[in-house]
């Protein structure tokens, strides 16, 4: 009974039953993720300032660093990872970032779309006039 | 024929230690798990203001725009210091996972002033806006502004309270399981509002000053 394989809560990285790797581990997968967080911030700031890159592209890259960042989060803070006792907080996880990704991308382009077909101001102050 | 043997051996391991003939799981994974199904859903509330943001963020009418207003120096020490509280909640859960009072109290005073430092950075940014003649009811841009930033900024808030009543917990009840399951709701309620921010300053600040 007692290597019975349960899913581990999400977030509970080094509870005592699975101490095995001891607490300096756990400081370690924090520090490694503070570090890798804060060199992927850095990188934003300076991209969203430099006139190095290429306009356009800079959205572009600041949306893949900030999801690389959210990356480290989960893994390094939240301790989601690929394991199977994990399966179920990965499931949750993904069904949420298919509703995020429906909601934000849905509305963009459902406005933008109704912006383009809109009557354009001046004709529109035309017919209030009526 | 060895190999088959070792493989129905292998099954019959596995068949014996599934969950589901164990029994229901203890009640910290329980209730963790429920308490992340609540995470994932606020999650899709905070998508539905940033999708509400992303689509008025051009909606300034006449008034003054993100890249007037914003203030990238405020808003990177704003993120240095809620990326720091997230790391002193990770060093907490870690003493707590140990019992250790004194590094759990000195970790958790290390998250509670980071994380009012950050709230303090914020209402100052808000409290310069409002006097610069940017209130939320200026244009469509600044009502979608103030409810993202506002949002997030009252979840932290409600964190500050709830580590607060923790600490008290832990000084008047000690270990106890119920205590430490509150204590792995808070770190994944505290960690979570770290990556909602990641997405907030890219999009709102970063992106806000590209254009």
């Amino acid at each position: 009974m007692t290597d019975t394989r349960y899913d581990r809560a999400p977030g509970d990285g080094f509870t005592p039953a699975n101490m095995e790797e001891g607490p300096e581990t756990g400081v370690l997968v924090y520090t490694v993720g503070l570090l890798l967080a804060v060199i992927l911030t850095a990188i934003s700031f300076w991209v969203a300032n430099t006139s190095l890159l290429w306009t356009p592209g800079v959205s572009l890259g600041l949306t893949a660093l900030a999801i690389a960042q959210m990356g480290v989060h989960l893994v390094f803070f939240l301790h989601v990872t690929t394991g199977p006792n994990n399966t179920n907080n990965v499931m949750a996880l993904a069904f949420g970032v298919l509703i995020v990704v429906l909601v934000v991308a849905g509305s963009l382009l459902i406005m933008a779309d109704l912006n383009e077909s809109m009557i354009p101001a001046e004709l529109m102050n035309l017919h209030m006039q009526h | 024929m060895n190999v088959n043997v070792a493989l129905e051996e292998d099954v019959r391991q596995g068949a014996r230690t599934i969950a589901s003939e164990a029994g229901p799981a203890p009640k910290r994974i329980v209730v963790g798990y429920g308490f992340w199904i609540f995470l994932l859903s606020d999650i899709v509330m905070f998508a539905a203001l940033f999708a509400a943001y992303a689509v008025l963020a051009h909606a300034t009418a006449g008034g003054p725009s993100g890249a007037q207003l914003f203030n990238q120096v405020s808003v990177a020490i704003e993120t240095a210091c809620l990326l720091a509280s997230s790391y002193t909640c990770g060093l907490m859960s870690l003493a707590i996972g140990s019992q250790r009072r004194l590094r759990t109290y000195v970790a958790a005073v290390f998250t509670f002033v980071l994380g009012a430092a950050f709230l303090t950075l914020e209402l100052r940014e808000f409290a310069g806006m409002i006097a610069a003649g940017a209130p939320p009811q200026r244009s469509a841009f600044l009502s979608a502004f103030f409810t993202l930033v506002g949002c997030h900024g009252l979840h932290v808030t409600v964190g500050l309270i709830w580590l607060v009543v923790m600490m008290l917990q832990i000084a008047v009840k000690g270990f106890r399981p119920t205590v430490e399951r509150r204590l792995l709701c808070f770190s994944l309620f505290w960690h979570a509002l770290d990556i909602i921010w990641v997405w907030l300053f890219t999009v709102v600040y970063l992106m806000g000053v590209q254009s």
